[in-house]
């Protein structure tokens, strides 16, 4: 067995009108091959075609963990999506040894009406498994979800948290050869994103082999050997994490990360957020703040109805992605307007960031709930270091990220 | 991790890499029909999982439960017998009424609805289709197979109503298989062709029950195949249910005439739609996750 775990060759997608074609209208597809006889009805009208992928040679031994980023509509879900089976690409192959999971996929096939054990069972054969493996690891799977109690309830009496944790078991314990996760377009909190991270670092110690598309500049540098930076459907670099990191956030930084059509965004979408403007002390928009200054945030949106109480969170990260400060007030809940626009102001007295570049997630839903929208990397703002700290030498994040106002007694 | 958990888990990664084929090879479709029928086999457990939760939440969702499989059939079979046969005195092959519709109506409630369930299914497992990887072609095969828990129900009970009549099976009955068959055929390649269209093309939906409805009565349901003149026997059994129908009901009751040239004909059909249907299904399959 040679030590190949993926292999592909000129890999290429094509995708017609918009990232999803969707579904069209037969009346369209008949008119259509009425008038030109003999072209293949599943075509349906010629419209405009765009390829997701392009090209795409890429090797991955067994044992390797492999981080793919780039911007939205690079292709890196298109990539997952032609390894796991999920779509064929148009073009090229892929050679795949061994067995392909992807562990965020959580509650594939679950069904309502039917108990924790049916689920686990129903869940473990979409994913793969056969009976007998399930069987083999039900209790360890139960064990693991934390409902040994609830196992034979039907799941539509399931709290939220529940769910999600025998979803989650059931996804951790196909234990693929291959793992494919995409962080994209993971859902859940982001504790249970921690907690999926955490799993992801425990199957590469097993030396198993895991692509990883993430935004999560931190845990790509931290769990990857290696990474693949996609842009337009092309691999435009492939190497040590540190490198590609560095280049991808060089090009990031020339591009305006608040023209919402650009923005990631996951949650069910009863309410967005349409617009972030950052705002200094006295309401100038900017995107530089001095350290110690006041900084003003107004998020906008709308609401599909006036009638829904949400609440609102943001947090800054790193451009390594660590994160830095958390906003957020659980009993601070907000109302759209009439016409369910709304528009929020966050107050932040006294900015205690040390100088350097940050990324804004934006979260609004109802906490434990239900995520309405959240968008990552919604807005970037740099903090200089100003006039307004008591110190002239420059200051840096290697010094540490946040700064403090200090009371210096001498006492002796 | 601890250490033993490690080499378990290593122990059980060598052992399912060994059970796995060397390599997948990933590539655009070519060729009109390429089954791959070992794969296909490999995940038969999924049908069974499959049809086993379409019967757990379907007796679970409804009160009635089982009751529900005789009781679509009978009730129609009660406003058949009464408007078209004490009113409209169709011809009934000298069965009483209730046994000459419910005959039929067993075959025909079986393959209403598995076409239905069938034709629906790429669109009600979108979660599914869009996440993970399986054959396609299982989901309307299980809503297919799913049907026939249903129609073993139904079928039970028109036994007990033969029994009622005193009406009993002749050695024709030997033969019904054979109509089963055709039948769950015919059920599945119509089921392949509207299953891929549907998820094709949105407005297939509103076709659906205007086609099923149109099909019924295209088929001798509602009246004996024998009121459709005899050089125009070849045409009718173009409908497939039209030589099912009359073999379910000449093979399980012995009346009328053996349906010998309609069923050819009908037979002829099914072959040739399911080839048609396995390869447009195929053909849709590979992308079908970028529509739905």
């Amino acid at each position: 067995m040679t030590d190949t775990a993926i292999q592909t060759r000129k890999l290429s997608k094509r995708y017609h009108g918009g990232e999803i074609r969707g579904r069209g209208y037969l009346r369209d597809a008949m008119r259509e091959w009425f008038r030109a006889p003999g072209r293949n009805l599943r075509h349906g009208a010629a419209r405009e075609e765009f390829w997701a992928l392009r090209d795409v040679d890429l090797r991955v031994d067994h044992g390797e963990v492999l981080g793919v980023i780039g911007r939205n509509g690079a292709g890196k879900t298109t990539l997952l999506k032609i390894l796991s089976r999920i779509t064929r690409p148009t073009r090229g192959e892929a050679e795949i040894r061994g067995r392909v999971g992807s562990l965020l996929e959580v509650g594939t096939g679950f069904h309502p009406e039917l108990t924790g054990r049916e689920n686990t069972y129903l869940s473990g054969a979409i994913l793969g498994m056969s009976k007998n493996e399930i069987s083999a690891r039900f209790d360890e799977i139960v064990a693991f979800a934390e409902i040994e109690r609830f196992i034979d309830m039907p799941v539509k009496h399931y709290s939220s948290g529940m769910f999600v944790r025998l979803a989650f078991a059931v996804a951790a314990h196909l234990e693929p050869d291959i793992l494919l996760v995409d962080e994209v377009l993971a859902v859940g909190d982001v504790a249970f994103q921690r907690k999926c991270l955490g799993k992801m670092g425990d199957v590469s110690r097993t030396g198993r082999t895991i692509l990883f598309v993430s935004h999560n500049m931190g845990a790509i540098s931290q769990l990857c050997q290696r990474c693949l930076l996609l842009r337009d459907g092309r691999v435009a670099d492939d190497g040590p994490p540190g490198r590609v990191l560095g280049e991808y956030l060089k090009a990031c930084a020339g591009s305006d990360g608040t023209d919402s059509r650009n923005w990631d965004r996951a949650g069910s979408g009863r309410v967005r957020i349409a617009s972030i403007e950052i705002l200094d002390g006295e309401g100038h928009a900017c995107s530089t703040i001095s350290m110690n200054r006041e900084l003003r945030l107004r998020i906008g949106g709308e609401a599909e109805c006036a009638d829904v109480d949400f609440t609102l969170s943001i947090q800054f990260f790193t451009a390594s992605g660590i994160p830095v400060l958390y906003l957020y007030d659980q009993f601070r809940n907000f109302r759209p307007r009439a016409d369910n626009q709304f528009l929020i102001e966050l107050r932040i007295p006294q900015l205690l960031l040390m100088p350097g570049a940050y990324y804004l997630h934006v979260w609004i839903g109802r906490a434990g709930m239900e995520d309405y929208d959240w968008v990552k990397n919604a807005a970037a703002l740099e903090v200089i270091q100003g006039v307004d700290v008591p110190i002239t030498l420059p200051l840096t994040q290697g010094q540490g990220l946040v700064f403090s106002a200090l009371d210096a007694t001498q006492i002796i | 991790m601890d250490k033993v958990a490690e080499s378990n888990m290593a122990a059980t990664v060598a052992k399912l890499r060994s059970a796995l084929p060397l390599a997948q090879r990933i590539a655009p479709r070519r060729g009109l029909m390429e089954l791959d029928f070992p794969e296909l086999w490999r995940y038969r457990e999924l049908v069974y999982f499959l049809v086993w939760r379409d019967m757990k939440v379907r007796y679970k969702q409804t009160v009635i439960g089982a009751a529900w499989a005789v009781l679509q059939p009978f009730l129609t079979m009660v406003v058949f017998s009464l408007f078209f046969g004490k009113l409209a005195k169709m011809p009934s092959n000298g069965l009483p009424y209730p046994i000459f519709y419910y005959s039929a109506l067993l075959p025909w409630t079986y393959f209403a609805t598995s076409l239905q369930n069938a034709a629906n299914t790429m669109v009600d497992h979108q979660n599914v289709i869009t996440k993970v990887y399986f054959p396609r072609l299982l989901l309307p095969f299980s809503s297919v197979v799913s049907g026939l828990v249903d129609f073993s129900i139904s079928f039970v009970f028109l036994l007990c109503m033969m029994a009622y009549y005193h009406i009993w099976p002749g050695p024709a009955i030997l033969i019904l298989p054979v109509f089963l068959l055709l039948e769950i055929l015919t059920a599945l390649a119509a089921g392949l062709w509207l299953s891929g269209l549907n998820a094709l093309y949105r407005d297939v939906r509103y076709v659906m029950p205007f086609l099923v409805q149109f099909w019924l009565f295209a088929s001798p349901v509602a009246y004996p195949s024998s009121v459709v003149p005899a050089r125009w026997q070849w045409l009718y059994g173009l409908n497939p249910m039209a030589g099912v129908i009359e073999g379910f009901r000449w093979s399980l009751t012995g009346h009328g005439e053996p349906p010998g040239k309609l069923v050819l004909v009908s037979a002829t059909v099914v072959l040739v739609a399911l080839a048609g249907g396995v390869a447009y299904f195929q053909a849709i399959e590979g992308t079908i996750a970028d529509f739905v």
